[in-house]
């Protein structure tokens, strides 16, 4: 188990990138503390398997360094470094059975046979395999396939971290429930440092303490689910999580009133706005509440997900989002307030506080 | 859902019949009808049992020559297939090497087999080869001519030179198809070197192995032209395998008969070898 901090990476697959955009990880510069459950989240594409592999030493990073604890691992291999990965798509041994793929990774690092015997059975019994032990790998199923490689990845108790590059993937809904309150179980027990990465933003916040979203090559922010919600650093953020995503709306900001679509509102503090900047006002759908008085906006549709109900509507000719309760009423003439402790003001996409 | 039988459908398939009957069991029916009869000439023929058959299986000269086409069939076997992998392992996986080596591993597969031979034969030369005359110079002793031991090492390298390249290529073929993410979990892993050769990429080999195994087995026992251009057999009969004593019988000696007999027995040594090869082979697939 070990702090992992990431000094100044970056990295591009071509040889001599020229430009920013050459690279597929811009400059990240972060610390993995001790222990802790992370989930590195992202749409696809965005580096974050890259920024796993950069990790695990699978990859070496064009410019940066990293460290395990304050020392220099940027230069050792894989194995060196001491690290467990469970890979999107499941990876097993054919010829072996459930047992020896289970015990491979300690067998390799000569572990006495009574103690990988124990840990292959423990294993066995948490992934629900046991009956499964001396039967050939390639007779099983994706999932259970899947079952293994993250056995595989659990089985040492030595390793500096564990890194999950969207494993559940190939797993059906229900197992991948079970599965990850047992990860989360596990890393409650054994406090190993853990790094998750996925898309899924529900995986995402049940999963981790932190979440780390990244964004087109670089970390947009780095919170707990609270605060992605509520003040989602950068507008990408806003979109990406929570169901309906933030709306964003172009502002125009005066000194701490803001101009939307017409209307004047007026904030409590004074964003710092650098001038010529594209401000935006962001506001997510439950914080905006429909009645009689207000901004009029048009309503296009409700569609009716259960505990309450989605307004698809147009505002100063935007389309917004809306989350209005099951039983709350859609009046005929809708109008809509924001509420202002909720809006969080954006200039170049990036979110502008009270403080500054 | 019904399924609705046509038996005229099977009418569909007879094209196919008459052409497999022209190209394959009317020949092989001929040989047949030569190996049960006998002849004096003039087309007459006489009902001879199994006689031929009896007559070939009690020759010395058989089981010689069949003993010379196991031997060398084991020899080449067991230095192309290990030397075909080492090869393909140690492949580029990108790049330009990729085409460069590719295109070097197909060129003596290419190549006719009959000038294969030629080149062979004038490269051990000892007047004129490259080989021979170099060896001969350097003041060791080849010549494949009158020299037993020579004739069969260059008929080895010979092969090991022509073929190799098809294992090679086979093997790659299979180690390409491996996905990087088995590489990579296998460094998670701490797999040695040899541990990701026993357990990945040798399985993942296994089928394109079998076949590269196989069609080098049938190959070098059925071989005929290259040792008849470089050695002709010789010196002696040290050299003669099935196939060339068979077409000195058949033409050479005008035996029909036990030629036929021969011929039969000849085939169904190879069917049934390969049979058995390819049943050992596949049997642990099914053992999972």
């Amino acid at each position: 188990m070990a702090r992992i901090t990431l000094d100044h990476i970056r990295h591009a697959y071509g040889e001599k990138p020229k430009s920013e955009a050459d690279y597929s990880l811009k400059e990240v510069h972060h610390e993995w503390n001790d222990g802790g459950a992370y989930a590195l989240l992202g749409p696809s594409g965005c580096g974050k398997t890259t920024l796993l592999n950069i990790i695990s030493g699978l990859l070496q990073p064009s410019e940066g360094r990293i460290l395990f604890d304050g020392k220099d691992v940027t230069h050792l291999s894989t194995q060196q470094r001491n690290i467990a990965q469970v890979f999107q798509f499941p990876v097993i041994y054919d010829t072996m059975t459930v047992y020896d793929n289970l015990a491979f990774p300690l067998r390799n690092r000569g572990v006495a046979e009574p103690e990988v015997d124990r840990r292959v059975r423990e294993i066995l019994e948490m992934i629900d395999l046991a009956s499964w032990a001396k039967k050939k790998a390639r007779g099983l199923t994706a999932d259970q396939k899947q079952k293994i490689s993250l056995g595989r990845g659990l089985v040492r108790n030595d390793v500096n971290a564990i890194l999950f590059d969207e494993p559940l993937t190939v797993i059906d809904p229900h197992m991948k429930w079970q599965l990850r309150s047992q990860l989360k179980k596990l890393h409650r027990q054994f406090g190993f440092t853990m790094v998750y990465v996925t898309h899924d933003q529900t995986e995402a916040l049940t999963f981790a303490d932190k979440v780390v979203v990244m964004y087109d090559g670089q970390i947009v922010q780095i919170g707990t689910p609270a605060e992605l919600f509520e003040k989602p650093k950068h507008t990408f953020v806003g979109y990406f999580i929570g169901s309906p995503g933030m709306n964003v709306l172009p502002a125009a900001i005066d000194g701490s009133s803001v101009n939307v679509g017409g209307q004047t509102l007026t904030l409590d503090y004074r964003p710092a706005v650098a001038a010529g900047a594209r401000t935006e006002l962001g506001i997510r759908a439950e914080f905006i509440s429909l009645s009689r008085d207000g901004m009029p906006v048009s309503i296009s549709k409700v569609e009716d997900i259960g505990r309450q109900k989605i307004v698809r509507a147009e505002f100063a000719g935007k389309p917004i989002a809306i989350v209005v309760p099951e039983d709350g009423e859609i009046p005929a003439e809708p109008r809509v307030i924001f509420d202002p402790a909720a809006i969080n003001i954006y200039a170049d996409s990036w979110r502008v506080g009270r403080e500054g | 859902m019904n399924k609705t039988w046509n038996n005229k459908a099977w009418f569909m398939v007879l094209p196919v019949l008459l052409l497999v009957a022209f190209s394959a069991v009317i020949p092989l029916m001929t040989v047949v009808n030569y190996s049960v009869q006998d002849t004096f000439g003039n087309n007459q023929f006489f009902w001879n049992g199994v006689g031929w058959f009896s007559d070939v299986m009690a020759s010395d000269r058989f089981w010689q020559a069949l003993g010379r086409n196991l031997l060398f069939s084991v020899i080449i076997l067991s230095i192309e297939i290990p030397l075909g992998i080492l090869i393909a392992l140690n492949m580029p996986k990108k790049g330009l090497g990729v085409p460069v080596c590719l295109v070097l591993m197909a060129l003596p597969l290419l190549i006719p087999w009959n000038v294969v031979g030629t080149i062979w034969q004038v490269f051990g030369r000892v007047d004129i080869g490259l080989l021979g005359h170099a060896l001969v110079s350097l003041g060791i002793s080849y010549n494949y001519v009158n020299n037993i031991f020579d004739a069969w090492m260059t008929l080895i390298i010979m092969d090991v030179w022509h073929w190799t390249s098809l294992v090679v290529l086979l093997c790659y073929a299979g180690l390409v198809s491996i996905p990087e993410a088995y590489y990579q979990a296998a460094k998670i892993d701490g797999a040695s070197r040899w541990a990701v050769f026993r357990y990945i990429q040798l399985p993942k080999m296994k089928r394109v192995l079998l076949i590269a195994f196989l069609l080098r087995f049938m190959d070098s026992f059925m071989i005929y032209t290259e040792p008849f251009v470089v050695t002709g057999g010789g010196p002696g009969n040290s050299t003669t395998f099935l196939s060339i004593d068979l077409v000195k019988m058949a033409i050479g000696q005008f035996d029909l008969g036990p030629a036929a007999a021969m011929s039969i027995i000849y085939f169904l040594i190879i069917l049934l070898l390969s049979w058995i090869f390819y049943t050992v082979m596949t049997s642990s697939d099914e053992q999972a």
